[in-house]
């Protein structure tokens, strides 16, 4: 008898530790919560993400770099044998597989973020004069990846094409990144 | 540490790692079987509540360093960006601004138990020493804290406080300068704030650490003052008091959490919503209520002291307010030496007991004294003259009545032991607590004959307040069509509006009917643009300097933080759009001059604002110069504060889990007391 009371005690003591256990697993998590996700990008930084440029005065054959979101967009204005040469590709043989024309919204504007998808490098090419690699996109000279004028991974240790980065024309020559 | 004997643990992971550094040996030691004495009443909670409280300010402070730009130029601007932009920044700040002052409300009822319990006496001298280290290293800690913000009060109570040192004889101005970097307060001192901000509370945890083991050897006192002698005067630390330590924590957490969710600028002060000037010193500065009773004693001591009928000065007022005032924690210091009276506790001590409590409503009414005005009487008396009259009951208090007290005071007949004793919590818990809740009290008014606006019903006023969205776009269309005219905007931007019910559509079009300047384009030249949603309100004036030619050579404010910026805020702003009359005779007023009855000095630059019918209302309201301003004042409150609704919702959901938690701790104290009683 003394002993079921004591029994039952027992368990209802330990059910309200263990409910307090919960609580304050449960409190502690929500403080953590707020202090974590304060690390997350602010408002003004998302309120921040467009960018709009103006492509009408690019020559042909020309690359401009711009910023968005801190990191450098390539635009290229491609000339006809670039477009060509990004065309002809046999997408079957690429690493990453993608058609030019899934890559590009007019095939003369080629519009890639300029990070290197291997690690974070910023590949150069963008001045015809400097050093393009063998498929004639851009080199990284972090690491020796290669990409074509379609910005598509052809050689080298990068796992991806360069990013292509949400945008629309809103004129024919006025583009709106993000 | 920890070696010697240890008995083997069952789990074999945790038996591998106590036995290579016996971590699980320790804390079973000293926070599982530890020897406590039994009859703690509450107040041996503020201990554990102050620790809690130190690794809150810790987790927040780290965040919000990861946020804060310590600079001249930038400081206020970041915290402002805490408050706005930042994913829950506003709460991460107001957990920091108001834990500041719940740690020294624990710290005060903490150093005070111990006053009144004898807990400084043989063999814990180490342990109140250390205490006292760690009070003084937390009042360096919140001072250079509270300069951080770089307002109004953080610049001018940097500069009064560091001027503290000047009253060093000789040497006193070079040490000025060199802690200041610099000819005044300036982005040096700010830096190197920052930087101690920063290290000072890893400093205050390490003396915690040593102030917990000074505590371990010894043992806790009780309130008894009589030490434990048998096991059945103690209990094991767990579960009985981490129990009853987590109960306490709770129902300190609930008061807390209030004043976090609503009151959270109730402790601070309006002026540190002004960004810093350095060359305007607000009407009335005081420092945070914390240190009010020291600030009260250092302005006590207001002449010189000397050979009376002579020239000569040993110590200059000066001087001699910062002695009292450095002096009236120092003693502290010394104090199990200046009561060396062998019976611990105030419950056997009538005398000590009667004097000390009046020592306590003292260092209140000091409290009180340091948020007056310097000059503010209580009737004919002269405040000062209190507030010497009190430094002089503090500093009699240590130095002559508890020497005089520990040689011919007659105690009480103690008892045996513990478990003998009845054990009954006396009533002076409320009154410590009472006290040390009366400096937390608001403090002064600025000086002044203005008339106190009237206060009015505000909808976002309450625990369940919340903006009305019609009033706050009329408040906008008030603000864009005549406010806007002479006053910036400039912490608000255009995608805020969002809250106040527009689609982002609306909020477009809205930002593209203003031009903003651009730039530099490809050719380095700046351009004009239609505003976009992420673009701040744009200002009337191109700077500040073409602000004051514009109006007269009185700079309109910024009205972003204009509510939190005054007291009662929307009932002052309201006052003074609608407090214009006509000055009384005899009052000559010059061009540029007007009348408001509600402006402290009644004489305001401002002509009057808001004309009936001067703005279109398209749905139907009164179009008078009162509506306008309930509407624009609802507005800039919500520009001031705009997770107002956010920060009352969330507080309720915090308050009934704390309260909950609160609730199930105390039925498992009772539970688990249940056989010990």
């Amino acid at each position: 008898m003394t002993a079921d009371i004591k029994h039952e005690g027992g368990t209802r003591r330990d059910f309200l530790q263990l409910t307090a256990g919960a609580f304050g697993v449960v409190g502690a998590a929500s403080v953590a919560w707020p202090l974590v996700n304060s690390l997350n990008p602010a408002k003004d930084t998302l309120a921040l993400s467009t960018t709009e440029i103006d492509l009408a005065p690019v020559q042909l054959g020309q690359s401009i770099t711009v910023m968005w979101r801190g990191k450098p967009v390539f635009i290229r204005h491609r000339t006809p044998e670039e477009i060509q040469k990004a065309q002809d590709v046999d997408v079957s043989a690429l690493n990453d597989k993608e058609p030019d024309s899934q890559r590009v919204q007019k095939p003369e504007w080629l519009v890639v973020v300029g990070i290197c998808t291997h690690l974070g490098c910023v590949p150069v090419g963008q001045k015809t004069t400097e050093e393009r690699g063998e498929y004639g996109g851009w080199f990284c000279p972090c690491h020796g990846s290669e990409y074509d004028t379609s910005g598509r991974i052809r050689k080298g240790p990068a796992p991806k094409n360069l990013a292509v980065p949400p945008y629309e024309f809103l004129t024919d020559t006025l583009i709106k990144i993000g | 540490m920890g070696s010697g004997y240890r008995q083997p643990f069952k789990n074999p992971v945790v038996e591998w790692i106590d036995s290579r550094m016996p971590v699980f040996t320790l804390m079973q030691k000293e926070y599982g079987v530890f020897p406590v004495p039994r009859n703690f009443n509450y107040f041996w909670n503020f201990g554990a509540i102050a620790g809690v409280m130190l690794v809150v300010m810790i987790a927040t402070g780290i965040v919000l360093a990861m946020h804060y730009t310590a600079h001249v130029d930038y400081a206020f601007d970041s915290v402002e960006r805490i408050m706005r932009d930042v994913n829950g920044g506003w709460l991460i700040r107001y957990l920091h601004m108001n834990g500041a002052s719940f740690f020294f409300i624990a710290v005060y009822i903490h150093i005070f138990r111990g006053m009144y319990y004898g807990s400084y006496k043989k063999p814990r001298e180490l342990l109140w020493i250390l205490g006292v280290l760690i009070f003084l290293l937390m009042m360096a800690t919140a001072f250079m804290g509270y300069v951080l913000p770089w307002g109004q009060m953080s610049y001018w109570g940097a500069t009064v406080i560091t001027n503290l040192f000047s009253a060093i004889p000789l040497v006193g101005d070079s040490i000025v300068s060199w802690l200041w970097g610099g000819f005044s307060v300036d982005n040096p001192t700010l830096n190197r704030f920052f930087a101690l901000h920063y290290l000072m509370p890893f400093v205050i945890f390490a003396v915690v650490f040593l102030h917990v083991w000074a505590l371990h050897v010894p043992g806790s006192n009780n309130p008894l003052g009589i030490e434990p002698q048998t096991e059945k005067d103690t209990l094991s630390f767990h579960p009985y008091y981490t129990v009853k330590d987590t109960f306490g924590l709770m129902v300190f957490l609930l008061i807390f959490a209030a004043f976090v969710f609503y009151a959270p600028d109730y402790l601070g002060h309006p002026d540190n919503y002004t960004p810093a000037n350095p060359l305007v010193t607000p009407a009335h500065i005081v420092p945070e209520w914390y240190f009010l009773p020291f600030y009260a004693m250092l302005r006590a001591i207001t002449f010189n002291i000397g050979i009376p009928g002579t020239e000569i000065v040993f110590i200059t007022a000066k001087l001699g307010g910062v002695i009292a005032m450095f002096g009236s924690i120092l003693l502290w210091f010394v104090l199990p030496w200046l009561d060396t009276h062998p019976v611990r506790s105030a419950r056997f001590r009538p005398l000590y007991r009667l004097f000390f409590l009046i020592l306590i409503a003292v260092f209140a009414l000091l409290g009180y004294i340091g948020s007056q005005s310097a000059d503010a009487h209580w009737g004919p008396v002269p405040l000062s003259l209190l507030g010497l009259a009190c430094t002089g009951y503090y500093y009699a208090f240590f130095l002559g009545i508890l020497p005089w007290l520990s040689r011919y005071e007659k105690a009480k007949a103690l008892p045996s032991s513990i478990h003998e004793a009845v054990l009954k919590v006396k009533a002076p818990a409320a009154i410590v607590i009472l006290a040390v809740l009366c400096l937390a009290s608001p403090s002064a008014r600025a000086a002044g004959d203005a008339v106190h606006p009237p206060a009015q019903h505000w909808s976002f006023n309450g625990p369940f307040g919340t903006f009305d969205r019609a009033s706050l776009q009329r408040g906008l269309k008030v603000y864009r069509e005549v406010c806007s005219a002479c006053h910036s905007l400039d912490r608000v931007h255009y995608r805020n509006l969002e809250a106040l019910g527009y689609d982002e559509a609306q909020v477009k079009a809205i930002a593209a009917e203003y031009t903003v300047t651009d730039g530099p384009n490809d050719e380095g030249e700046m351009f004009e643009r239609p505003a976009r949603p992420s673009d701040p309100f744009k200002a009337p004036f191109m700077n500040e300097n073409a602000a004051k030619f514009a109006n007269n050579g009185a700079l309109p404010p910024d009205l972003s933080l204009i509510v939190k910026a005054r007291h009662n805020g929307p009932d002052y702003v309201s006052g003074i759009l609608t407090g214009y009359e006509p000055a009384p005779e005899g009052h000559e007023l010059l061009p540029g001059q007007n009348w408001n009855k509600y402006m402290p000095g009644h004489v305001i630059a401002m002509a009057p604002p808001l004309l009936d019918g001067g703005v279109a209302y398209e749905d139907g309201s009164p179009e008078t110069v009162e509506q306008y301003s309930h509407d624009v004042v609802n507005f800039l409150t919500w520009a001031a504060d705009p997770y107002l609704e956010e920060r009352k919702r969330l507080g309720i959901s915090v308050l009934i889990f704390l309260a909950v938690f609160a609730g199930l701790m105390y039925a498992v104290k009772r539970r688990l007391w249940s056989d010990i009683h």
